[in-house]
């Protein structure tokens, strides 16, 4: 991956040096900083001083901040960080009871309902969910600050009151997948034979839904917040957009925008790093799920 | 008052299924301490009225008609909460397959004890004691790793004891057991089919016991109510409806079950070999992320001999290795080690390319017959494939599949259809011409006559004795029922574990059988003590049939 | 197919799919103007209002302004008819390429031994780069133009289609009538082309709608955070970056782009549920949702 991610940004057209020295710069400035970079040797080279350095925590020099790019990824962490887990806590509790009441009343109004909602939270984009809720909650209603963010340590309250919408928009993509799939799963664990066999036991239907259909259905479920994860990084990146929170996903934009390659490549790697890590989580947490399931 | 009675149960079908009712009219009585067993063929409706009874059914298949009484309790008027409380308690179910039964990620313990939880037993250590006196019961030794044991440490024999023990927890009046030694070993199924009869003396048990099979019928049955689409057709006890059965149906169902006892063939002329393997053994080598490698010893050292009009019968239970021997010798597997000669060439190593010529000779025939036709392709298509890959035309290819079709017993108007559009043993029937368009000297057949009902399966077996016949084949038939080897098998091999165990002519393997292994399975084979098999006989008898 | 078009799901969304195609075809007889003129006389109106603008010859006309106009005087209802046309474009090229090289990887992956591993292996790796992620690095580094959009945003959709291929090739060489075919000496590529490949074609053609969706959704997303295509060019996404400025003052700049936005692509959703309810039931599993 961090093979990938080295030759995506380094073996396309677009001189950084060239950039960062600006229209005006002579050919010799541009060479000076090329070797400033360490751009003036060969890829081979250049991408194992790279990996050493990624390896030793050092994603490199920002062209554009100037100053380190694991340094200036700490500095914005806090408020990803805090959008993420918020977004998290909040898909998961509304989307599984969601998905398993769905999928008991198959077929019902809830159902269908959560089917077209589910349906629709892909199909609407983040950002025009954030202008819409913005409009409502904040323009209209006035509940809610616009935009903007306040750290947790300055003030506790505001800090909450400006994560509540972003979240919310967030969320929307993220409850839809996890409710669906969990519907999907449980609905077809609710098919299978020891199900039959719980109701023709007696039990009462809560916990031939709970203990044997939701139980059954967790591995999918699982892999599902895992997988969307990598949304709620896209969702991130355009949620702190819109509600200009200053965090990694408007860095990325900025970088972008910038062409700031180190910066780049170091937020991919650190965003990538992030989504294999909860994975492999996630697959660690098979064995607890699923006794089947071995290492 | 009987334990069960059913009056006039009636259940309606969605519109649109190929008829109007699952189950129409049905009554019956289950006594006090008696096993009655409801037999049918698949479509009959029988699953249907064990989940009637159970208050089980889906949405779609509502009681439209009649009554269900408990000990005299109307279970069709009952609320769901009553019937709820009976479920478990007053009636209990086990099923045929007891892996998918059991809930995968429960212990087996914590199953048996949530039963005795929400049936009102709240104390832990009073659970406890009950739980393990019931597997002593259905004789599970080592009870403290079984309870702690999820359903996939288990075999399947340890899984159906412990549904049975579930069952048999709160003492029920009636126990509805469908088809629960179907998905089961021969010699397991025999183990279970003895204890359901102890359990059910010991308790005083009402049994319903739902079946396809007239051995198991034969073996545990008081009663009989047999089903056909839908309708009971004839009831009574045991010895009569077995002896003599008053409906065509009956007799013809009865008349289709093989007999155990090897049929007279005629002796062969010593020929050459058609086909023939020398030490054949294939290894599976598992990789496991962690940990060592470990060789699963699929088949070992396998040395058989098939001639042309003669049939090789390979017998086995479940992961004996007789399949993957059938895939070895169609070479669509390549064997690990040891020699496979056909017509004294040796292909056992040979690549796809060398093989391509030579996969005319051997054909194969597999087990299931909805997924051995491409389903986007007509039956033409599938028929000619074969010959003109060997360089036929398409006309020519064409009028040989014709020809096929009637030699199957099929229309030639079935040549423009889908597979889809025909009935499992029809579709197997396709198999056989297809395999046979090619024009093989050995034919394979691994199981290809176990998925299908009891009447069609004869039907078959009878096609392919035939067929053997007119066109002199090498036949290989796998089976795991020893029935069925009986009929239509010249020599015999036992297949256990990978090895091959015994070796022999029909009438030696099956009659005197010398290794412990065989006698054991002969041993388990359900109704052995009666006589089945007038059909069969008449079938494989030279000269009938065709 | 007459089992399809009865699917509801698939009526409703392939209509709104045809409707969409025929206003991207007919957008100059709409009504509508060149979307790249503007009028600093006619800056900020409310939708409905009439204003007055300036073509390319320099003359001065009037123009009703059906949804209003942005900061720089262009229309707005002009430039959304007109972003249906990038939308659509990029949305079934995007699918197109994902499914070509997909398909091909697949079939290489499931057929090829040795290559198996290394192909899956830069599957994983790119799978395990955030979808968007790509898009936007590519495209910052490619400089945006349409096809430098387009493969952007289908690159990181190739593995989900090769490991759909490959595992459905995996699955149909078990399937006993590819194993019959084998016996009957048909070549390795008469089976794949005969027996494997016609049985994968429900699972693409659903898969292949849910890549047009999301290509859509994504364009819009790179061309809203100022690294898609060109300002001046009409998409959706522009349209609405170019009036979150003044999102507070004239919320219509947003909205309406937004509502064709999501009506599209919730059309190609519903579309892809139907298809995959009627073609392919198995395939809920299957595909790994976005």
């Amino acid at each position: 991956m961090a093979v990938l991610v080295f030759l995506l940004l380094r073996l396309t057209p677009g001189d950084p040096a060239a950039i960062l020295a600006g229209d005006a710069a002579t050919a010799e400035q541009i060479d000076r900083i090329r070797a400033s970079l360490g751009l003036d040797r060969s890829i081979e080279a250049q991408f194992a001083i790279w990996l050493g350095q990624v390896l030793t925590g050092d994603l490199g020099q920002s062209f554009y901040y100037r100053m380190g790019v694991a340094t200036l990824i700490g500095q914005r962490l806090e408020p990803t960080l805090a959008l993420a887990l918020f977004t998290l806590v909040l898909s998961v509790c509304v989307a599984v009871p969601l998905g398993v009441l769905a999928a008991w009343r198959h077929g019902g109004w809830l159902d269908r309902g959560l089917m077209a909602f589910s349906v629709g939270g892909f199909s609407v984009p983040t950002f025009v969910v954030a202008y819409l809720l913005i409009w409502l909650v904040s323009l209209k209603l006035g509940w809610l600050p616009v935009q903007g963010y306040v750290r947790f340590s300055e003030n506790h309250l505001l800090f909450l009151k400006h994560l509540i919408l972003p979240s919310i928009t967030l969320s929307f993509i993220y409850i839809a997948l996890i409710a669906r799939v969990t519907r999907a799963s449980v609905l077809e664990a609710l098919g299978e034979d020891y199900i039959r066999t719980a109701r023709a036991k007696g039990l009462p239907e809560t916990r031939v839904l709970l203990r044997h259909a939701l139980a059954n259905a967790a591995v999918p479920i699982a892999t599902v917040i895992g997988i969307g994860i990598a949304i709620l990084i896209g969702g991130v990146v355009v949620t702190e957009s819109v509600y200009a929170i200053p965090g990694l996903g408007r860095l990325t934009v900025d970088a972008v925008l910038a062409r700031d390659f180190p910066t780049i490549q170091g937020l991919i790697l650190f965003f990538s790093f992030v989504y294999v890590m909860v994975n492999l989580l996630i697959d660690l947490s098979y064995a607890f799920l699923d006794p089947r399931i071995r290492y | 008052m009987s334990a069960l009675e059913v009056r006039g149960l009636t259940v309606a079908l969605p519109r649109g299924a190929d008829r109007a009712q699952a189950v129409s009219d049905v009554s019956f009585q289950v006594e006090k301490r008696e096993i009655v067993c409801l037999v049918g063929e698949s479509g009959s409706g029988k699953s249907v009225i064990a989940q009637a009874i159970m208050g089980l059914l889906p949405a779609a298949l509502p009681v439209s008609r009649g009554q269900v009484f408990l000990e005299g309790e109307e279970l069709t008027a009952a609320a769901p909460a009553r019937l709820r409380e009976l479920r478990g308690a007053r009636m209990a179910m086990i099923f045929q397959e007891p892996m998918t039964a059991l809930n995968p990620v429960m212990t087996c313990g914590a199953q048996l004890d949530e039963l005795l939880l929400f049936h009102g037993r709240t104390s832990p250590a009073e659970r406890r004691k009950k739980i393990l006196q019931l597997l002593g019961e259905v004789a599970l030794g080592d009870p403290e790793r079984m309870l702690a044991s999820y359903p996939h440490q288990l075999s399947g024999g340890q899984r159906q004891r412990i549904m049975i023990a579930m069952a048999l927890a709160l003492e029920p009046a009636l126990l509805i057991a469908d088809e629960p030694t179907t998905a089961l070993d021969v010699t397991t199924q025999s183990q279970i089919l003895k204890l359901i009869i102890e359990v059910q003396k010991r308790h005083g048990m009402a049994v319903l016991f739902i079946t396809h099979d007239f051995g198991v019928v034969a073996e545990i049955a008081d009663r009989v109510a047999v089903l056909r689409l839908g309708e009971l057709v004839e009831s009574g006890r045991r010895e009569e409806v077995l002896s003599h059965p008053r409906h065509d149906y009956t007799r013809m169902l009865i008349a289709s079950v093989p007999s155990l006892k090897p049929a007279q063939r005629a002796t062969l002329p010593a020929g050459p070999a058609a086909l023939e393997t020398k030490k054949l053994s294939k290894t599976y080598t598992e990789r496991r992320w962690l940990g060592p490698r470990r060789e699963v010893h699929a088949a070992r050292d396998v040395t058989l001999a098939v001639r042309r009009g003669e049939t090789l019968g390979i017998v086995g239970e479940s992961g004996s290795g007789k399949s993957t021997l059938a895939r070895c010798l169609a070479r669509l597997i390549e064997p690990s080690e040891g020699d496979i000669f056909l017509g004294g060439t040796n292909i056992a190593r040979s690549k796809p390319a060398a093989l391509r010529p030579l996969r005319s000779r051997i054909q194969i025939v597999f087990q299931d017959p909805y997924r051995s036709l491409n389903p986007r392709r007509t039956v033409a298509q599938a028929l000619i494939e074969g010959p003109v890959n060997y360089g036929l035309s398409r006309e020519q290819a064409l009028e040989r599949a014709g020809r096929l079709l009637a030699l199957v017993g099929l229309e030639g108007s079935s040549l423009e259809r889908y597979p889809h559009q025909f009935s499992g043993g029809q579709r197997q029937r396709i198999c056989i011409a297809r395999a046979l368009a090619v024009e093989p000297e050995v034919l394979i057949a691994d199981e290809a006559v176990s998925a299908l009902d009891v009447s069609v399966q004869a039907q078959v077996l009878r096609l392919l004795e035939d067929i053997r016949r007119k066109l002199e084949l090498a036949m290989v038939f796998i089976t795991h029922d020893l029935r069925v080897a009986a009929q239509v098998c010249d020599t015999v091999a036992v297949m256990h574990r990978g090895r091959v165990v015994e070796y022999g002519s029909a009438a030696e393997v099956l009659v005197h059988p010398r290794d412990e292994y065989t006698q054991a399975l002969l041993a388990a084979a359900p109704g052995r003590d009666f006589g089945f098999g007038s059909a069969a006989q008449e079938a494989a008898r030279p000269g009938s049939g065709a | 197919m007459a089992r399809v078009f009865a699917n509801w799901s698939v009526r409703i969304g392939a209509s709104a799919l045809v409707f969409l195609l025929f206003l991207a075809i007919a957008a100059p007889y709409l009504g509508t103007v060149d979307p790249t003129l503007f009028d600093a006389g006619s800056r900020d109106l409310t939708p409905g209002q009439a204003g007055e603008i300036t073509t390319l010859e320099g003359d001065t006309v009037k123009h009703v302004f059906l949804m209003g106009s942005d900061s720089f005087g262009r229309d707005i209802y002009s430039r959304v008819l007109y972003g249906t046309r990038v939308s659509l474009i990029v949305g079934l090229a995007c699918a197109a390429v994902a499914l070509a090289v997909g398909i091909v990887c697949g079939l290489l992956a499931g057929y090829v031994r040795w290559l198996d591993g290394p192909l899956m292996r830069l599957m994983d790796g790119i799978m395990a780069i955030p979808a968007i992620l790509i898009a936007i690095a590519l495209v910052a580094l490619w400089r945006a133009s349409l096809p430098t959009v387009i493969f952007a945003i289908a690159i990181p959709e190739i593995p989900r289609v090769t490991r759909l291929v490959r595992s459905l090739v995996l699955t149909l060489r078990e399937e006993p009538y590819v194993e019959a075919a084998v016996s009957l000496g048909t070549p390795p590529l008469k089976i794949m082309f005969g027996h494997i490949l016609p049985n994968t074609i429900a699972p693409l053609i659903v898969q292949g709608t849910y890549i047009v969706g999301f290509a859509i959704l994504i364009e819009a997303i790179l061309s809203f955070l100022g690294v898609g295509l060109p300002p001046d060019v009409p998409t959706w996404g522009n349209i609405m970056a170019e009036g979150r400025v003044q999102f507070v003052a004239y919320p219509h700049n947003v909205f309406f782009p937004g509502i064709f936005l999501a009506a599209t692509v919730l059309a190609v959703n519903i579309l892809g549920d139907g298809l995959r309810d009627t073609l392919d039931p198995k395939l809920a599993k299957r595909v790994e949702p976005e």
